[in-house]
């Protein structure tokens, strides 16, 4: 089956993306910048079709909640927010994560604190990328830089929260979520059928009993489990990072930025070019894992790094610590829901040059 | 070829469909994409725009702060939007209700009054279609089939009978935009 | 007759009155005696094996005294975040309809924390059976007082008796919930003698039966007791239990479904 042409939001190619990857449930509550997402949906109708279930829940306790259920039946269930509602989210996650439970969590991210605003930023990324919730854990973290991703990145998020029993979270922000571009769609996929072993359907005589919980309150074996988490994370940590080089090869200045900074970042290598600047840019597909290694590989041949995001300098931790020292590195980037502008980063850097 | 355009009036006036339609239609030209609207919390009545970036690349930042071309709707969206035009571009706007005409002299200024034309031609809702016939005028980047084709994808069925009008609309703002 | 004579006679096969349901497991209860858990547990138990439906069922357990119920019948479970169950028991409904799917809650559970979640499923008229063990105070966390505490009742967090004025009223959910469209079967029973272990099961069998009927929520409170937290020995919390919380908490029918009521 050839895929398919159409010029769609973000949050639509989520909602669509979703249908085709064969999901089996999306529970959701609405929230600026993100209601496209269950609104499509309900206009699709895919319970009609695919048999996925849609349902608006009476908060974004209760959807994350439902997600925790529909997962515990070994199901490919989703929602999806943005940053207020994700922090509502967060009791559900971490017990998602505690009961290892596979499940796509869509933040469309909006700047905060608080009510905020209802425009793009990516000030999410320590909740995302941390855990969020209480205790020990982490989320593998995609972070979709163009309507495709939006699309691209459902399947692969199912594909990952499956492969390692454990909760993805696809952090994207309002202009990603709002705007419009061309995406190739893929064919509809078939629901699945096949029922992981862990997973509760009612117990058969010829199985013990399924229990899915988080709760162990033996010391000893809570300390197993959370060293199991680890050992889990680790492996994700040495298989899954997935990044983007643009024009690093000959680069002695790079630029480390994700999502919409990241194409904001494109057209602002694209501008120190033409000025003779030689920059550079990684874009992390994966915030976790993040992609230390190779950006301490770049660090070697760098001047200076800048890390570029719409928040007050969240990521800019991470790129430090892969960095380790070897060369300065800065955060810039606008916030409370202003998206930066390339040549503001051109500007920027230009400073940086002069001022290092 | 890259064209970044900048689509600004009141909401109600089309902005975003306007530029919905000029996405579609370059779609079906096989170029590069965009569409960025600026939103806030109120339906209607606010001010509107949207950046809609065409190229025969890959399409870098979806949001730029300078623009090749402004298509301009309102008063306060020239004052806003007038000195964000590169120089050498292209500013296109409608006469009506606007008090302080546009200044730059580095810039070429086009004026499509689409608004009294709508209101002539007794269809106040093709008044978006006049204003993109006239940027197509000016700038050819799309051929006319393709925007009848994009037409067709942004409108749902229901509205298919009203493309005649549309296409009649577009022939209009090419017909009537002028040189400042 | 001699002794052994004796008891080879009561345990003979068509003498057996009363046996271990299978459906319980074998790990020690974690309940203090006299409380009406264990007992609510059995029924369920014994109900879920007489109607042959312990591979179709799945169970959400709660947090409160009840937390580790997955432990002790043999069925699939999850244990849900606190107040959350309903919420899980929607999307397990939804996503396996032919299941039976029940919810296993406290007070403080279902009636506090947990509030809109009971109330949002129940207004749906999920397919799903909730099970509400009313005791009238927060036992796992040492007796304070919860959302169903009677007026003037003593609790850790009501030392001088709850008083309307500082601590609002006792809240009857029941009552609440039999309101909703989407409810088709709510009662209010209790576990405390063999009459009421008898009528007790009897619903619990009716809301299995419902549930295959898809006609909407069927919500079973249990008004029961705490000893330890009431302090008071068992015999006395039940006594106590008849003289103060049924009055407030009257056991019997909220709504039954029209058809039966015509018949």
């Amino acid at each position: 089956m050839e895929k398919e042409l159409r010029l769609m939001k973000g949050n639509e190619a989520v909602a669509e993306a979703a249908i085709r990857a064969g999901a089996d449930g999306y529970f959701g509550y609405p929230i600026t910048p993100q209601s496209e997402i269950l609104e499509y949906l309900m206009v699709a109708k895919p319970y009609e079709t695919t048999g996925m279930v849609v349902l608006q829940a009476e908060s974004e306790v209760a959807a994350i909640n439902m997600v925790y259920g529909g997962a515990g039946c070994g199901k490919k269930v989703m929602t999806s927010s943005s940053s207020p509602g994700i922090s509502l989210k967060q009791e559900g996650i971490t017990y998602i994560a505690g009961a290892e439970l596979p499940c796509l969590i869509v933040n469309v991210v909006r700047g905060g604190p608080g009510l905020g605003t209802i425009q793009p930023a990516q000030s999410d990324y320590f909740q995302a990328t941390k855990g969020g919730g209480h205790g020990d854990y982490h989320l593998i973290v995609l972070a979709p830089a163009s309507v495709q991703e939006m699309a691209d990145f459902v399947g692969l998020s199912f594909d990952l929260a499956f492969k390692y029993r454990n909760p993805v979270m696809m952090l994207s922000d309002g202009a990603i979520g709002q705007m419009m571009e061309k995406v190739w769609l893929s064919p509809q996929k078939e629901r699945s059928k096949t029922v992981p072993e862990w997973a509760t359907t009612g117990k058969p005589p010829t199985r013990e009993r399924n229990i899915i919980t988080s709760l162990d309150l033996d010391p000893n074996a809570q300390e197993r489990f959370n060293q199991k988490l680890i050992d889990k994370y680790n492996l994700i940590k040495e298989k899954e990072v997935r990044y983007e080089e643009f024009q690093c090869d000959d680069a002695e200045y790079l630029f480390v930025a994700y999502g919409t900074s990241a194409r904001v970042c494109q057209k602002a290598v694209q501008l120190c070019r033409a000025d003779g600047i030689k920059v550079g840019l990684l874009r992390p597909i994966t915030l976790f894992p993040f992609p230390s290694k190779r950006i301490n590989e770049l660090a070697d041949k760098m001047k200076l790094i800048l890390s570029i995001e719409m928040s007050a300098g969240q990521m800019v931790e991470d790129v430090m610590l892969s960095v380790n020292g070897k060369v300065p590195v800065y955060h810039f980037g606008r916030m409370g829901g202003i998206v930066t502008a390339p040549d503001e980063v051109v500007e920027f850097l230009k400073s940086k040059i002069i001022g290092g | 070829m890259t064209e970044e355009i900048i689509i600004a009036g009141f909401g109600g006036q089309g902005v975003l469909s306007m530029g919905k339609i000029m996405a579609y239609s370059a779609m079906m030209q096989d170029m590069e994409v965009s569409w960025m609207p600026s939103y806030g919390p109120e339906m209607r009545g606010g001010t509107a725009n949207v950046i809609v970036i065409i190229s025969s690349d890959r399409i870098s930042s979806p949001i730029v702060r300078n623009f090749d071309t402004a298509i301009i709707l309102n008063q306060q969206s020239l004052d806003k939007f007038e000195n964000a035009v590169k120089p050498g571009g292209v500013l296109i706007y409608d006469g009506n209700g606007i008090t302080r005409h546009p200044e730059r002299k580095d810039i070429t200024i086009y004026r499509v009054d689409a608004a009294e034309e709508a209101g002539k031609m007794n269809s106040p809702k093709t008044f978006n279609m006049i204003v993109l016939g006239g940027f197509l005028k000016v700038k050819p980047l799309i051929k006319l089939e393709n925007v009848i084709k994009g037409l067709k994808k942004s409108l749902p069925e229901r509205y298919h009978n009203l493309i005649p009008m549309n296409e009649k609309a577009l022939e209009r703002g090419r017909e009537i935009i002028k040189k400042v | 007759m001699t002794e052994a004579t004796g008891i080879k006679e009561i345990i003979k096969p068509e003498n057996l009155v009363y046996k271990r349901t299978k459906i319980m497991t074998d790990n020690v209860l974690s309940y203090c005696p006299g409380c009406g858990h264990g007992t609510a547990h059995r029924i369920l138990a014994e109900i879920i094996e007489e109607e042959g439906i312990q591979s179709q069922t799945i169970g959400i357990s709660p947090v409160g005294c009840s937390v580790l119920l997955y432990n002790f019948l043999d069925i699939d479970w999850q244990e849900a975040a606190h107040g959350r169950a309903p919420a899980l028991a929607t999307a397990i409904k939804r996503l396996l309809p032919d299941k039976f799917v029940f919810t296993y809650q406290g007070d403080g559970d279902l009636a506090a924390i947990g509030t809109a979640e009971t109330i949002h499923a129940c207004n749906r008229g999920e397919n799903i059976l909730i099970i509400f063990i009313n005791n009238g105070i927060y036992g796992m966390t040492g007796g304070q007082m919860a959302p169903t505490t009677l007026v003037g009742m003593k609790s850790s967090t009501s030392p001088y008796g709850r008083d309307v004025k500082l601590m609002g009223n006792p809240l009857k959910m029941t009552e609440i919930v039999a309101t909703l469209p989407g409810t088709y079967y709510v009662t209010r029973q209790s576990v405390h003698t063999a009459a009421n272990v008898k009528k007790t099961k009897k619903a619990m069998r009716k809301a299995i039966q419902y549930q295959k009927l898809n006609k909407g929520t069927c919500f079973i409170e249990i008004v029961s007791n705490c000893p330890s937290n009431w302090k008071m020995t068992p015999v006395e919390s039940n006594k106590w239990m008849e003289a103060n919380m049924f009055p407030f908490y009257p056991l019997g029918d909220l709504k039954v479904p029209a058809e039966e009521t015509t018949k």
